[in-house]
Order: C-alpha cells, then structure tokens, then sequence
C-alpha cells in the first residue's frame, strides 16, 4: 500500500467517488419513480404483472458490460445516458417487485378498514398502503442501490470515470495495487453507508414500529 | 437501422465466425472459463453445505461470508485476483495461462457463496420430522443426508447452483478487461478500437448466452425436482443476486 499516493491523490479519488454517487442516486431516483408508476398501472391492471415483470427479468439476466455495449453504438461512450438505459433497466425488477409484494402484504382488514372509514381509493393508497407497505419497500431499495454500486464500477469501461476508473484504469492497467484497493475499499464503503442509511430513513420514516418496538 | 445492417454484415463475414480469434474460438474460451469454475466450486461448496446445514455448525460464519462477498463489485474481485495472483502463477511457469489461470480462480470465488447459502439453508429447513424418521428407521447419518435431506433439498440447492452459472457465464465477459480470451474480447476490443459493429454483435452473443444458461438451469431444476416436492410448498427464490 503506497500511503503517499493515496494523500497525494485525495482530490481525484474524491472526485471519482463522487462521480460514482452521482451515477447510483439517479439510477436509483428515475429507477424507483418509473418502478412506483409501473405499480400503480398493475394496480389497476393487474395483466400487465406477468409482462412487465417478464421483459425485466430478461433484462437482468444481461451482464452488465453486454447490456452497455447494446448501447455504445447509439448513445456513444463518455455518456452517462448509456450507463443510466442500462442501470435504470437493472434497478427496476428488484424495486416494482418489492413495491408489489409491500402491497400486497396489507392485511385485508386493514383496507376494509379504511374503505369503511370513507377513504377515496387515492387517500387509501397514500396514508394506508404505502405506510404500511413502507419496510418491504425500503427493503427493496437497499438491495437495488448495494446492487448498483457495484456496477456502477464497470462504466469505467466504456468511460465514465467512477470507482472503477481506480480500479482498472489507474490500477489494473498501471499496475499499481494501490489504487485497486483503494476503488474496492471505495466501493465496498458506499454500499454500507447506503445500506445503513436506508437502514435509519426506514427507521425515520416509521415511527409507529418504534412506539410498538417500546410498549 | 442502418447501424444494424453493419452488425448482420459484422455476422456473415465468415473471418469473424471462424478461427481461434472468431465467434467460434471466444465461444469456446468462455465455456471453459465458466465451465471450470463452476465445477470446482460445486465440488468445494456442495459438501461444505451439506455438512454444516446437517450439523448446524459454522452457519453464521457462511451466512457473513456470503453477505461481505454480495457488497464485493465482481470487476474488483478480478482486478485484485489478476494482480496478487498474476507473478506467482508466471513464477511456476504458467506465463501463457496466467490471465486465465487468475480469472477463473476469482470466478470460482464469486461462484463458491450462492452454493453454499443455497446447500445450507436448503438442508437445514428440511423437515425435522421426516430427519428423525430416518434415525428411527436406523439409518446412519450419512444416509439421512444421502436418501432424506439432499433430496428434499435438492430444488433450493439447484436455484443456488443456477445463480453461480448465470454470475460465472457473465462475469466472465469481464476477464477481458484482464487480457483474457472469452466473448468478453469482443467488447472490449470494438470499444477500444470504435468498431461498433463488433460491440453490438459481441453483446447479442453475450446476452443470448447469458438467458440461455438462466433457462437451461431453470429446465434442469424443474426437471429434477421430485414430484412430491412440486404438489407442496413453492420453492423459496434465493435472495436475489444483482447483474453483473
């Protein structure tokens, strides 16, 4: 391990885990908005379940360097749309499912309930459902964000800089071991902090669990 | 569309379907990178499975490895094993292999973890019922895993075998980036040299390769899972390992 390297360079590998967040959040925002509206459509046509979920399994048998080369020709590389098709692609599958299974995991007296108190199916969906759907959903979240951290180091190979720029780029192909690990260490740290910290939104974001949690 | 004409054309000129450098040779590559490590790390996670979802022992040990192994990036798993492993496997005179050598030790590890999970929590959610049957009826230990618990469990432990094929078949469309031979060669070369055309074409092959593992997994599975076993509960999906 080169120390001096590392304090040297604090600038570059800052900017490359940077560049990384920034590939992963919008993944996982344009991946969870366009799953959640997915959702809704099944909801009300419940059809459209063994289709979309279908088309999106097939997705992600793709490995990920194929799934950016189906793009290259089109969107070019030093693109992040080419990363973001492919990793929004990706993020869909685990979060629709388990946007679905949260839904479907309300009691059915806890609906009725609210059917009897008077709620608009709207009113339902968004201070019933979803409240209670909230963990499996959050759950979801964590696996698809850990998930894209990790591919996200493969956009350094079609030029997207990241982690993975650490890894191959100033690493593999300089052969300095050095920057392998710091990109590996790099990658491996995001993905706890992100998991953590759905860990804790959860927590925030449900406070009746905690109050059941106490009594 | 015009794009895509290239790529048909990219496919009917016979120097890049033939040869040790064309479709039929990187075919051949990738097999055996896959091929090999999937075998070696049955061969080490089966047993290992099976002996602690019997015994109970160590289960907390596999279940952490495994989750550490999933936070991994695959491309940083190559990378290290590439480099630590690279000079000691010229030094025993291996230099023509050495990327290869390399690589499909860092697969088998990616391949070792959802075997092993599967192995174990499959075996260790049989039935104690039908476990204690067996011992009433005499049979040595090793006959209860044998004859009762590998063929309960045999569906749970065959979705973990069909994760590590579809991540191995995949995964190694990476070694490319380490010099290896592979389909993967395709890729990376078209994107190093702008000739898309080969790119795309590389990709198809790629992805076709990669859902037709997936599917012949999921027949074989289907396949062997014993009758009694379908009319009961659904088989647990394993938890889900992303793409690579």
């Amino acid at each position: 391990m080169d120390v001096n390297w590392i304090m040297r360079n604090l600038d570059e590998i800052g900017q490359r885990t940077l560049e990384h967040v920034f590939l992963t959040v919008i993944a996982i925002s344009v991946g969870f908005v366009i799953s959640f509206i997915l959702a809704l459509l099944i909801r009300r046509a419940r059809w459209l379940e063994g289709p979309i979920i279908g088309v999106s399994g097939v997705l992600y048998a793709i490995p990920s360097l194929a799934l950016f080369a189906f793009l290259v020709p089109f969107t070019g590389i030093q693109n992040p749309l080419t990363a973001e098709i492919a990793l929004v692609s990706y993020t869909i599958l685990i979060l629709l499912r388990n946007i679905l299974a949260g839904l479907q995991s309300v009691p059915r007296e806890v609906i009725e309930a609210a059917d009897g108190m008077g709620y608009t199916s709207s009113q339902r969906l968004w201070r019933v459902e979803l409240p209670v759907a909230l963990p499996v959903i959050v759950a979801g979240l964590r696996i698809a964000t850990v998930t894209i951290i990790g591919l996200v180091t493969v956009t350094a190979l079609i030029g997207l800089g990241g982690l993975g720029y650490l890894i191959v780029d100033i690493g593999y192909r300089r052969f300095f071991l050095t920057a392998t690990i710091v990109g590996s260490v790099g990658a491996v740290t995001l993905a706890v902090l992100a998991d953590r910290g759905f860990v804790v939104l959860q927590h925030a974001l449900t406070p009746w669990a905690r109050q059941r949690a106490e009594d | 569309m015009e794009f895509l004409g290239t790529v048909i054309d990219w496919f009917a000129d016979p120097a890049n379907l033939f040869g040790a450098s064309g479709l039929q040779g990187r075919l051949g590559e990738h097999m055996i990178l896959s091929i090999i490590p999937l075998t070696i790390a049955m061969a080490v996670a089966l047993p290992i499975g099976a002996w602690i979802g019997h015994s109970g022992r160590a289960a907390n040990l596999v279940i952490n490895i495994a989750n550490v192994g999933r936070a991994i990036p695959s491309l940083a798993i190559l990378a290290m094993a590439t480099m630590l492993l690279q000079a000691f496997i010229v030094s025993i005179g291996l230099r023509q292999l050495a990327s290869e050598i390399a690589t499909m030790i860092a697969l088998t590890a990616l391949a070792i973890p959802p075997i092993l999970t599967n192995t174990y929590v499959g075996i260790s959610e049989v039935d104690g019922d039908l476990v204690e049957a067996g011992r009433g009826m005499g049979m040595r230990e090793i006959q209860i895993l044998r004859e009762v618990e590998v063929p309960v469990a045999l569906p749970v432990i065959l979705v973990g075998i069909r994760t590590a094929a579809v991540q191995v078949v995949a995964t190694a469309t990476l070694g490319a980036v380490f010099a290896t031979g592979g389909l993967g060669r395709f890729i990376i070369d078209g994107i190093a040299q702008r000739r898309f055309d080969e790119v795309f074409a590389g990709a198809l092959v790629v992805a076709i390769l990669s859902i037709l593992t997936e599917f012949l997994f999921g027949f074989i599975q289907r396949r062997v899972t014993s009758r009694g076993l379908h009319a009961g509960s659904a088989i647990r999906e394993p938890v889900p390992v992303g793409p690579r």
